[in-house]
């Protein structure tokens, strides 16, 4: 399994962990490792096999829908590493 | 005896007659703890935070509820919490720079179960960053030392709290098991520790790795105390959609020593290349006691998809794990890279900074199992194979209650033994990853000693077989004298 530094470099920018130059060339090969384990997979019969995605036989769960307190705004709020008023202050998106 | 030196080796339900019977305080018992935890914790590092003042507070309200004939299973028994289960007003970090600080506004659902039992919280136990890891080594902070001997890893991820219990830092603790997180640290540690059917347990307040695997069960230092804390912290929660309706409970109270007749399958395919010849051994001997007890074994059980199980699960998680970790951008909670100049560099820089090299790993293998040309083959063919694994788990137990395995190839390594290569690091896990994969309880408990280090021995059942597993597990327990051992610190 190769993967090219360039395949690399656009599932970095997918998943925006900020990667430098020599921790993609160390991911890349640590993956083509990975990746060539992972080939047994194709081996396995799965024709006519349907996926699962939960070990769980539930589907569509609801409740009642009774109102009920949200958490607590200040305590909640605690966390922001920005905050302005009642809101999380966030980057300008659009300039 | 001298009590006061020997409370930190009690177990929960000894300690449960002590309490009632006004021998011991919960303040005694919580401060023998937390002496232990001050003389320990240079060596071991098995906790992230320690609550004392808090725990001391808890145990004062404890021996009152106690006083008055109001107690619980445990009502006064010093706990300890794995960090990626939410504690209101103490921080959760889950030994991520991410989260370093982080205060939670609200209680997990586990969380409030045992306080609801007016039970003892000491503290946060340390863990491989976000659960991903299998020595405690990838904790952002420091790793935390085998009781056993501490030049060898813990296990993990949950190494914090099989640390803690192994050594008498806390009577029990709460971890999470995605991949064998609770099951191979136990087994490494010598002690107890339990993965439920997924479902069971409420994963309300458990910060998120792998939504379809992940599961919080018990680490303890006896099977009896397993099933006290299992009946705690069962139940359907309305907060957790995958919560299953049944009710659960009432384990501790079913559990005997009989196995007369009970089926048990040793499936081949877990004796393969990479295990220890000693432990295979160990193992064998173990499921040779529950023979003489009148179970009656197939010793060629087989499994044939196991070998697929390992790829499976390092698709799903890492997938999972990418979707669930793209919450962490420093906008709501967490660390937040404040010197970036526009809004991407700024998601870039947090997640560059608040995460450490394995998480990045799986977010990278997870975005490119997930990401188009590759998600057919990868992501997709992985989910049916999951189908296939989990249908001969439930094929096999028609004819066998529970199935036993090592729960780990090998007994613990040293640190930095596999820190370099990520895949030698995953084989770990070989044997406690199909569970997970299937959603069906496992339980791990002691059953040997390899050259002084303890050997773990997996019990695993059908779905809601939680019953069947510690009835398995028990007999053993009490037909041998290995969880009795204590590391020597």
């Amino acid at each position: 399994m190769s993967l090219t530094p360039d395949e690399i470099r656009h599932i970095a920018s997918l998943a925006r962990v900020g990667l430098t130059a020599d921790e993609l060339e160390q991911y890349r090969s640590q993956m083509e490792v990975i990746l060539d384990n992972f080939q047994v997979l194709q081996e396995a019969d799965t024709e006519g096999v349907r996926p699962t995605g939960h070990s769980v036989p539930l589907e569509n769960v609801f409740r009642e829908d009774e109102p009920s307190n949200s958490l607590d705004k200040e305590e909640t709020l605690a966390n922001a590493p920005r905050r302005e008023d009642d809101y999380f202050r966030v980057r300008v998106v659009l300039e | 005896m001298n009590m006061a030196d020997d409370l930190h080796n009690l177990t929960v339900h000894e300690t449960r007659d002590l309490l009632d019977r006004r021998q011991v305080s919960s303040v005694e018992l919580t401060q023998a703890h937390l002496d232990r935890i001050e003389r320990l914790e240079r060596q071991l590092k098995a906790y992230v935070t320690v609550t004392d003042e808090r725990a001391l507070e808890q145990a004062r309200e404890a021996d009152v509820r106690i006083a008055a004939g109001e107690a619980y299973p445990l009502t006064g028994v010093p706990m300890q919490i794995k960090d990626n289960i939410c504690t209101r007003g103490i921080a959760t970090t889950c030994s991520s720079r991410m989260l370093e600080g982080f205060v939670p506004p609200y209680d997990a659902t586990v969380v409030k179960r045992l306080q609801a039992q007016h039970a003892v919280i000491l503290g946060k136990g340390n863990m491989d960053e976000f659960a991903m890891g299998s020595s405690t080594e990838n904790s952002a902070f420091f790793p935390t030392h085998n009781p056993w001997d501490t030049e060898r890893v813990p296990g993990g991820s949950s190494g914090g709290p099989a640390a803690a219990v192994a050594a008498g830092e806390a009577m029990a603790s709460l971890g999470s098991d995605t991949g064998g997180s609770i099951r191979q640290p136990a087994a490494l540690c010598g002690i107890v520790g339990m993965k439920p059917t997924y479902g069971l347990v409420s994963r309300y307040g458990l910060v998120a790795f792998a939504s379809s695997l992940d599961q919080i069960g018990p680490l303890t230092r006896n099977v009896t105390d397993c099933a006290l804390v299992l009946d705690a912290i069962t139940g359907h929660d309305p907060r957790d959609a995958t919560s299953l309706p049944q009710p659960g409970g009432g384990y501790a109270t079913a559990l005997t020593r009989d196995v007369t007749g009970m089926r048990i399958g040793v499936p081949k395919e877990y004796f393969v290349e990479g295990i220890d010849p000693e432990v295979a051994e160990a193992i064998r001997q173990a499921v040779a006691v529950l023979e003489g007890m009148g179970a009656s074994v197939d010793w060629n059980a087989s499994l044939p998809s196991t070998p697929y199980a390992l790829a499976v699960y390092y698709i799903i998680a890492p997938s999972e794990c990418s979707a669930n970790l793209a919450r962490y951008d420093g906008v709501k909670y967490g660390f937040s890279d404040h010197e970036a100049g526009s809004m991407w560099d700024e998601l870039e820089g947090t997640r560059r900074q608040g995460f450490g090299a394995e998480v990045k790993r799986r977010i990278m293998l997870g975005t490119y199992s997930l990401s188009s040309g590759y998600y057919d083959a990868y992501y997709l063919k992985a989910q049916k194979v999951r189908t296939v694994i989990s249908r001969e788990f439930q094929e096999a137990f028609q004819r066998y209650d529970v199935l036993i395995t090592p729960t780990t190839p090998t007994t613990a390594f040293r640190l930095g033994e596999k820190t370099e290569d990520p895949l030698q690091m995953y084989l770990s896990d070989i044997c406690t990853i199909p569970a997970n994969i299937a959603g069906i309880p496992g339980i791990s408990l002691p059953c040997g000693f390899v050259n002084g280090l303890p050997v773990g021995m997996q019990v695993l059942g059908p779905a809601l077989g939680e019953e069947a597993v510690l009835r398995a597990a028990f007999a053993y327990e009490q037909a041998t004298q290995w969880h009795t051992a204590r590391p020597e610190l």
